[in-house]
C-alpha cells in the first residue's frame, strides 16, 4: 500500500507502473523456477537487444514480454488508446499510444510505430502474428532504420507471401505440392490422361470460376470424362474462357503443420507437428502437438520437406510449414507462415523450447544450439483457443462486453494460459475476440484431455458469451478422442449446430441432485445471523425438504436430507449423496456427487430461486426448483419481447453498440 | 354462489378439525353439504389435478395463470407432497375454498394468490400465529349484519411470524371479502399487530389489497384508517415498515403505503391512485387506463411512489423475505451480520481500470458496486426511477450497508430533484435503522436549467445535504473521479462528518470543471490556464493535502478498505443535538 500513498491524477501512471514493477519481479522468478515448459536455456553472459518493441497487442504481446523479461531484456508496448489499460501495456516497461482504436490507424499505423521505434530507441522488434507480422514493408523500413525485425528477411517473407511463387519455390525444393493441371484441356481422354498422372481422387472445375463453383469430383476415368464435359460446357459459356483446373482432391484433409527454427548461419531444425484439424470457417479451435495421425516415418519426411523449404528461402526465424494431409497419408504443401504462430506453445509444451527466445537470439545473428536428434517429443500438449464468441451460432459469433469476472485455472498442475485480458477487460469490436489460449500437458494424450476437461470446468469467466461449451464438448467427443478428425469435424459432428451438451440420465440426476443441494444451502444459509440478537431467531429443525425441480419440459420431484456435512439427495428413486464445502461465494464449487468430483460454476441466481448453472461446460439455467437447460441463452439476437410500434430509434446503420445500451424503444 | 371463505381442509391454524372450527360452523347447511360433498371427492381422488377439473369445472378458468408460477419448494415441502398434487398442494392448506367461490377464481384468473397463501409464502413454514382470526365486522346497516355478511375474521388476516427465523407482523387483506374493504374491524385487527410490533421491536408488513373504505360503515372506516396512518407515523424510524401493494389500493388506503419505509408492486395486478380512472375522466376529462394511473410502471419509473416492482406475487414475496435479511428489526438491532463467505481483503483488480481515461466518458457505478459487494449480492432501491443515482442495500463481510452511488452512466451522475429526494429518503432510512452507508462520487454538479430551478431543486438538494449532515451511523465516501462544486459538499463529504473518506487516483476535487473554471478566471484569454487549472485541481491532492480526504487509496483495495473501516466503526457513537425533531426543508 505505500506505493498507493504516492498516487495521483498526474503521478497515477507513475505510481501504477512501480506497482506492476514488482508484481513483475515475482511473476519473473516464477516463469524461470516453477514452469518446466521451457527447458531451453537461458544464458545470462549471452549479450541480447537491450531494448525490444513489441507490435502487437492482446496475448502475444504478453507472451513477448514474459521472454523479454527471463532474458533481461527490456521492453515496448505499444497501444492504441482504448488498450491504454491493457495488460500488454502494464506489463512492458515502457509504453506508447500509437492511435485511435481501430487497428489501421493504430497497430497498423507504421509511421507512429516507427516513431516510437526511434523515440524509444528499441534495438529490435517482435512483430508477433497478424498486424505487421507478415508485411514485407515494415521489415524494410526497419531494416533502413537499423533495426532488427525479429523474424525472417524480407525476401522470404515475399517469396512465402506470394501463393504462386511460394508453390514453385516448394516444387523445386522437393516438397510434395498438390499435384495440378490448369490449362487448355483438348479433349476428354486428354483429362482422363491427366487425371490418371495426378492420381485419383482428382478436381475438375473451371480455371476462371472462384472457389469452389462448379467443382466436381471424379474418382474414374467415368466421371473424369463427364466432369470435362460438364466442366468445359461452363467454362465456355459462362466465363468464355476454355482453361480448366484439373487437381488432385484431398478427401478428408486434416491440417498439420511442422514447426521449423532456422538461424542466419543455414541451420534449420524441424520442431515436429501440430494437429489444428478441428477448424470453423478456416480458423482454428483445437490444436494439439503431436499429431495422433502421424507415424515416425511421416513425420521425419514432412520435416524433412519443412526445413529444405526453408533452407531454399534462406529462412531464418521460426516459421511454420503447413500441410494438408489426406486419408492415406499423402501430404501436399499448402503454404509457409513466416512468423509465430498462435498455437506455438504446443510445440514449446513438447520439445522444451522458448520459441519466442530462439527467435531473439536467431535474429542477434546466434547460431542454433541445438541440432535436430536434440528435438524430442516429450507427452502430448493440447491448446483450445479461448473465445469470446457464441458458440451456438455457427460454431462461434463474436459476443462484446466487459469480463465482469476472469478467473485462469492455473491452480490445476500443468495448466498454461496465454492471455492478455484480465478481470474487468473490454473485449471490444475492434480486435480479435479471443480470451485466451488454454494449453494442457500430460504424459500422453490421455492424460492431457482430462486435464483439458478440468481446466475447461475450472475456467471463470463472465460477462461475456464464450466457447468453453463447444471446447469441451469437442475434446471429449468419441470422434476426437479416437483421432478420428479432419477439418470437417465441426460440421459433420454437429450437422444441426452446436446445441450444447446432451445430458445423460446420470448427468441429469447429478444436476437435479446439485441444484437442490445448493438451493438446501442458501436456504439454510439465510437463517444463519451472527452476533447476539434482542430477539432470539427461531431455528429451523429441519433436516428434509421436498422439492420439485423443473428441467426443460419436466418436473422431477427431488427429496433433500441432510445428514451432518453431507445430502443425500433422492432423484427417480435413486439416492445421491452429495458433498462440497459449499462456499457460495466463489465462483466455482466442487461437488462430489456419489464420488464423482464435478466442478460447477453457479452465474447467478434470483430471489425466487431462478439459478443458472455451468454444468459440464455448458450454461443451464435453473429455476429454484427449475433446471431449465437454456442452451441458447447467450445468444446476441435481438427479438421483441412484446409487439408494439416502435417509438423511437437510438442508433444509426454502423453506430456502435454496447451492451445495455438502448436501441429501439417501443411503444 | 357465494361461500364462506375461511374454512378448514384439515386442520386449521387454531389447531380445530374441520367439523369442530367454529369458522367452519358458520356457512350455512346446504352450503355445508356440498363442500363437505367435494371435499370427499378429493380425498377420494388423492388431489390429483384430473380430478380437480373434473369435480370442480371452475378450475379450467384458472389452470393458466396459476401454473405459470413457479412454485416455491418451501411450499411444496412443507404440505402433502403427492406426484400430480403440485397445484392443488401449493398454499391451499386452510384457504381452500378459493376454487368454488367466483371471487377467488376471479382472483386467480388474474394470477393472485389469495391472502392467506401470501403469508404462507412470506413467512417460514407453520411459524404464522395469527391473531384476531374471530373478529367480524361491527356494520348493522344496508344489511350487512345477516350472517351471510359475516366473515370471521373480516377482511384483513393478521399475526406475527418469522421470515428465515426472524420475526416479523403481518397483515394481508382479503380481496375475496367485501373487495378487501377497511371496515372498522380491519383498521382495528391492523393497529393491534402494529402496537405490538412497535412494542416488541420488529418490522411491520403489510400485504395491501383493498378496494378502500367500506362504504357501508361511512365514518367507521375513515377512522379506522386514520388509526392506522397515526400508527404509521409512530412506528416510523422505530421498526421498519414495508408495504408490498398486491391488488388495487385506491383512496384513503394509498396513504397507508406512502407512509411506510419501503412500497413493492406487483406487475400488471397492483394499482395505487388517490382516485381512479372514472374520476379523473369527470374532473379533468382525460382518458386514463389504471395502469397509465398508477400501475407498477408508473409508480417506479414516472411517480417513485414506489420502490420496486416484481413479475408476480411469488416473485414479490420471495424477494420480500430476501430483502427482510438487509434490515434490522428495529432501532434499538444494529445492521444484521449474515454469514459470509467472501474474504473481507479480497482485492478487485478490475477496478483499477473501470474509470475510463477520459473524464468525459460514462462507465456503470454498479459495476463497481457489485464487484465490492459480498457475492456481487445489491438489493437496488428504485431502480428504474431517477437513474442519475443508484441507492440500495448490499453485505460487507456479511453486515448490510447502504450504498449510495452517482451514476456517471446516467446523465453524467448529475444531481436533479428527483435523484437527490431519492438519495435523501434512502439515507434517512439508513441512518434511523443504523445501516452503515457507504458512498460512491461521481458527481459534476446539481443539473442547471430552468425545469429545475422552478421545480426546486435548491430546496429537494437540500433534502440530500440534510439527511447526510444529519446521519449519525458510520458514513465512508469513495470519490471515484468528478467531485465538482456544491455537489461534492452534499455527497457524504468529510465536512458533514464522514468517517472515513478516501480518493481513487483518478478523482477530480474541484469547484468546477476546468473549462468553466478557466473562463471564470481569466475571461477565456489564457490559452494553457486550462492545463494549469487540470494540473492544479484535477486530481485528489489538494483535497488530501488539506485532510478533506483521508487516504488516497488504490482502487482494487477498496473493498478490504471498506470491510477494515466497518469492523472499526462498529462501536461508533455520535449524537446530534437534542430536539424535538430537526426541520428537514420538505
Amino acid at each position: 500500500m505505500a506505493a498507493a500513498l504516492c498516487w495521483g491524477a498526474a503521478g497515477g501512471q507513475r505510481g501504477l507502473r512501480a506497482l506492476m514493477k514488482c508484481e513483475m519481479q515475482c511473476a519473473r522468478w516464477c516463469l524461470i523456477t516453477s514452469r518446466k515448459l521451457y527447458s531451453s536455456l537461458y544464458d545470462p553472459n549471452e549479450k541480447t537487444f537491450e531494448k525490444l518493441l513489441i507490435a502487437n497487442r492482446g496475448e502475444i504481446a504478453c507472451r513477448v514480454i514474459k521472454t523479454c523479461k527471463k532474458m533481461g531484456i527490456k521492453t515496448v508496448a505499444i497501444h492504441s488508446d482504448v488498450d491504454a489499460n491493457a495488460v500488454h501495456v502494464k506489463m512492458a516497461d515502457e509504453a506508447v499510444c500509437v492511435g485511435p482504436a481501430p487497428t489501421s490507424k493504430s497497430y497498423l499505423n507504421m509511421d507512429a510505430i516507427m516513431e516510437v521505434i526511434k523515440k524509444t530507441r528499441a534495438q529490435a522488434v517482435h512483430p508477433g502474428y497478424g498486424f505487421l507480422s507478415e508485411n514485407k514493408e515494415f521489415a524494410r523500413r526497419l531494416a533502413s532504420e537499423g533495426v532488427t525485425f525479429i523474424g525472417p528477411d524480407t525476401h522470404a517473407i515475399q517469396a512465402m507471401g506470394d501463393k504462386i511463387e511460394s508453390k514453385l519455390l516448394a516444387k523445386n525444393a522437393k516438397v510434395n505440392t498438390i499435384p495440378g493441371f490448369d490449362g487448355v484441356v483438348k479433349d476428354a481422354d486428354e483429362a482422363v490422361r491427366i487425371a490418371r498422372e495426378i492420381g485419383y481422387p482428382v478436381m475438375i472445375k473451371a480455371s476462371a470460376g472462384g472457389g469452389g463453383k462448379g467443382m466436381r469430383i471424379a474418382w474414374d476415368d467415368e466421371e473424369t470424362r463427364e466432369g470435362f464435359r460438364f466442366s468445359s460446357q461452363e467454362a465456355a459459356s459462362s466465363f468464355g474462357d476454355d482453361r480448366l483446373l484439373i487437381e488432385k482432391f484431398i478427401d478428408n484433409p486434416r491440417h498439420i503443420e511442422i514447426q521449423v527454427l532456422a538461424d542466419k548461419h543455414g541451420n534449420a531444425l524441424w520442431l515436429n507437428e501440430r494437429e489444428c484439424s478441428i477448424q470453423r470457417r478456416n480458423q482454428k479451435v483445437v490444436e494439439e502437438a503431436p499429431s495422433t495421425f502421424l507415424d515416425p516415418e511421416t513425420r521425419r519426411a514432412m520435416g524433412e520437406q519443412a526445413v529444405a523449404l526453408a533452407k531454399a528461402v534462406k529462412y531464418s526465424s521460426a516459421g511454420t510449414v503447413e500441410f494438408l494431409v489426406d486419408s492415406s497419408k499423402n501430404f501436399y504443401f499448402l503454404e509457409m507462415n513466416t512468423r509465430l504462430q498462435v498455437e506455438h506453445p504446443v510445440t514449446e509444451c513438447i520439445t522444451g523450447l522458448d520459441l519466442v527466445q530462439e527467435m531473439i537470439r536467431v535474429a542477434k545473428g546466434y547460431p542454433l544450439r541445438h541440432k535436430q536428434a536434440d528435438i524430442p517429443i516429450n507427452g502430448w500438449a493440447v491448446e483450445c483457443r479461448v473465445y469470446a464468441e457464441d458458440p451456438y451460432k455457427s460454431f462461434g459469433l463474436p459476443s462484446i462486453g466487459k469480463l465482469s469476472q476472469y478467473q485462469e485455472p492455473l491452480h490445476l498442475p500443468s495448466v498454461r494460459v496465454d492471455s492478455g485480458i484480465q478481470q474487468g477487460s473490454d473485449i471490444s469490436i475492434y480486435y480479435d475476440p479471443m480470451i485466451s489460449k488454454l494449453i494442457t500437458y500430460g504424459s500422453n494424450r490421455a492424460e492431457a484431455l482430462k486435464r483439458m476437461e478440468e481446466a475447461l470446468d475450472n475456467y471463470v469467466i463472465r460477462g461475456v458469451a464464450h466457447n468453453i461449451s463447444l471446447l469441451r464438448e469437442v475434446i471429449i467427443h468419441p470422434r476426437f478422442v479416437q483421432g478420428d478428425i479432419s477439418t470437417k469435424f465441426l460440421p459433420e459432428a454437429y450437422p444441426d449446430g452446436f446445441k450444447g451438451h446432451r445430458l445423460t440420465d446420470l448427468e441429469r440426476r447429478e444436476l437435479l441432485a446439485t441444484a437442490a443441494s445448493l438451493y438446501v444451502t442458501e436456504q439454510l444459509r439465510s437463517q444463519r445471523f451472527l452476533g447476539t440478537q434482542r430477539i432470539p431467531i427461531a431455528k429451523s429443525k429441519r433436516s428434509s425438504w421436498e422439492l420439485s425441480v423443473r428441467l426443460g419440459d419436466g418436473v422431477y420431484p427431488v427429496a433433500v436430507s441432510k445428514e451432518s456435512s453431507s445430502f443425500s439427495v433422492e432423484v427417480d428413486g435413486m439416492k445421491l449423496n452429495v458433498t462440497s464445502e459449499w462456499n457460495l461465494a466463489s465462483p466455482l464449487l466442487s461437488v462430489t456427487i456419489d464420488g464423482t468430483q464435478r466442478t460447477i460454476q453457479r452465474l447467478s441466481r434470483n430471489a425466487s430461486g431462478d439459478t443458472s448453472i455451468q454444468f459440464l461446460g455448458t450454461v443451464v439455467s435453473e429455476g429454484q426448483e427449475i433446471c431449465v437447460i437454456e442452451a441458447m441463452k447467450m445468444q446476441n439476437s435481438m427479438i421483441a419481447a412484446k409487439t408494439g410500434k416502435v417509438k423511437a430509434v437510438h442508433c444509426k446503420a454502423g453506430d456502435t453498440v454496447g451492451e445495455g445500451d438502448l436501441l429501439v424503444e417501443l411503444e | 354462489m357465494f361461500l364462506a371463505k375461511n374454512w378448514c381442509i384439515e386442520k386449521c391454524a387454531s389447531g380445530h378439525f374441520i367439523d369442530s372450527c367454529p369458522r367452519w360452523l358458520s356457512p350455512k347447511q346446504e352450503e355445508k353439504e356440498y363442500l363437505q360433498q367435494k371435499l370427499f371427492d378429493r380425498y377420494l381422488q388423492k388431489f390429483s389435478y384430473e380430478s380437480l377439473i373434473h369435480y370442480f369445472p371452475m378450475t379450467k378458468y384458472r389452470e393458466l395463470p396459476f401454473l405459470n408460477y413457479t412454485v416455491p419448494g418451501l411450499l411444496v415441502s412443507c404440505l402433502n407432497p403427492g406426484p400430480a398434487s403440485l397445484l392443488w398442494t401449493s398454499g391451499h392448506h386452510w384457504a381452500h375454498p378459493c376454487y368454488c367461490c367466483w371471487t377467488c377464481s376471479a382472483l386467480l384468473v388474474q394470477g393472485k394468490l389469495t391472502a392467506r397463501e401470501r403469508i404462507l409464502l412470506l413467512l417460514d413454514p407453520d411459524s404464522f400465529d395469527e391473531y384476531d382470526m374471530f373478529v367480524e365486522h361491527r356494520c348493522a346497516d344496508f344489511g350487512m349484519d345477516s350472517d351471510k355478511n359475516k366473515y370471521p375474521g373480516d377482511s384483513v388476516v393478521t399475526g406475527r411470524g418469522r421470515i428465515n427465523g426472524r420475526l416479523a407482523y403481518v397483515f394481508s387483506q382479503d380481496f375475496t371479502v367485501f373487495g378487501g374493504s377497511l371496515s372498522g374491524a380491519h383498521a382495528q385487527k391492523i393497529c393491534k399487530i402494529m402496537d405490538q410490533a412497535a412494542m416488541v421491536g420488529a418490522p411491520v408488513i403489510g400485504l395491501n389489497d383493498s378496494g378502500g373504505a367500506r362504504i357501508q360503515e361511512g365514518v367507521e372506516s375513515l377512522a379506522g384508517y386514520a388509526d392506522i396512518f397515526l400508527r404509521n407515523v409512530l412506528c416510523s424510524g422505530v421498526v421498519p415498515q414495508i408495504s408490498l401493494v398486491m391488488g388495487p389500493c385506491a383512496g384513503g388506503a394509498v396513504y397507508s403505503p406512502a407512509l411506510t419505509d419501503f412500497t413493492f408492486m406487483v406487475k400488471d395486478t397492483s394499482y395505487l391512485f388517490i382516485t381512479g380512472p372514472d374520476v379523473v375522466k369527470s374532473v379533468t376529462n382525460e382518458d386514463v387506463t389504471q395502469e397509465q394511473l398508477g400501475g407498477a410502471k408508473t409508480h417506479t419509473a414516472v411517480s417513485g411512489v414506489a420502490h420496486r416492482a416484481f413479475e408476480n406475487d411469488i416473485d414479490a414475496l420471495l424477494n420480500l423475505r430476501e430483502f427482510f435479511n438487509y434490515l434490522p428489526l428495529s432501532n434499538r438491532d444494529p445492521a444484521p451480520v449474515c454469514e459470509c463467505h467472501d474474504p473481507s481483503d479480497r482485492l478487485v483488480p478490475e477496478l483499477d481500470m473501470i474509470v475510463p481515461t477520459e473524464s468525459t466518458k460514462a462507465y456503470d457505478m454498479l459495476d463497481i458496486i457489485h464487484s465490492i459487494a459480498d457475492e456481487r449480492e445489491f438489493f437496488e432501491i428504485m431502480p428504474s426511477y431517477a437513474r442519475n443515482i443508484v441507492v440500495g442495500f448490499a453485505r460487507m463481510n456479511g453486515r448490510t450497508v447502504g450504498i449510495v452511488g452517482n451514476q456517471p452512466k446516467v446523465a453524467s451522475g448529475c444531481l436533479d430533484i428527483n435523484s437527490s429526494v431519492k438519495g435523501a429518503r434512502f439515507v434517512r432510512f439508513c441512518d434511523a435503522f443504523n445501516i452503515p452507508l457507504i458512498t460512491f462520487v461521481d458527481v459534476p454538479g446539481f443539473l442547471p436549467g430552468t425545469a429545475q430551478e422552478y421545480g426546486g431543486i435548491i430546496r429537494h438538494g437540500a433534502k440530500l445535504l440534510f439527511a447526510f449532515a444529519e446521519a449519525t451511523v458510520p458514513k465512508i465516501t469513495i470519490i471515484t473521479r468528478k467531485a465538482y462544486g456544491g455537489a461534492y459538499d452534499v455527497m457524504s463529504s468529510k465536512h458533514l462528518r464522514g468517517d472515513a473518506n478516501y480518493a481513487w487516483p483518478t478523482a477530480e476535487v474541484a469547484v468546477m470543471g476546468a473549462k468553466g473554471a478557466v473562463q471564470i478566471i481569466f475571461r477565456g484569454k489564457e490559452a494553457d490556464a486550462e492545463a494549469e487549472y487540470v494540473d492544479k485541481f484535477a486530481n485528489p491532492f489538494p483535497a488530501a493535502m488539506r485532510g478533506f480526504v483521508d487516504d488516497i487509496i488504490q482502487p482494487s483495495s477498496t473493498r478490504m478498505r471498506i470491510c477494515h473501516d466497518l469492523d472499526v466503526l462498529a462501536s461508533k457513537t455520535q449524537s446530534n443535538p437534542w430536539k424535538k425533531h430537526a426541520n428537514i426543508p420538505l
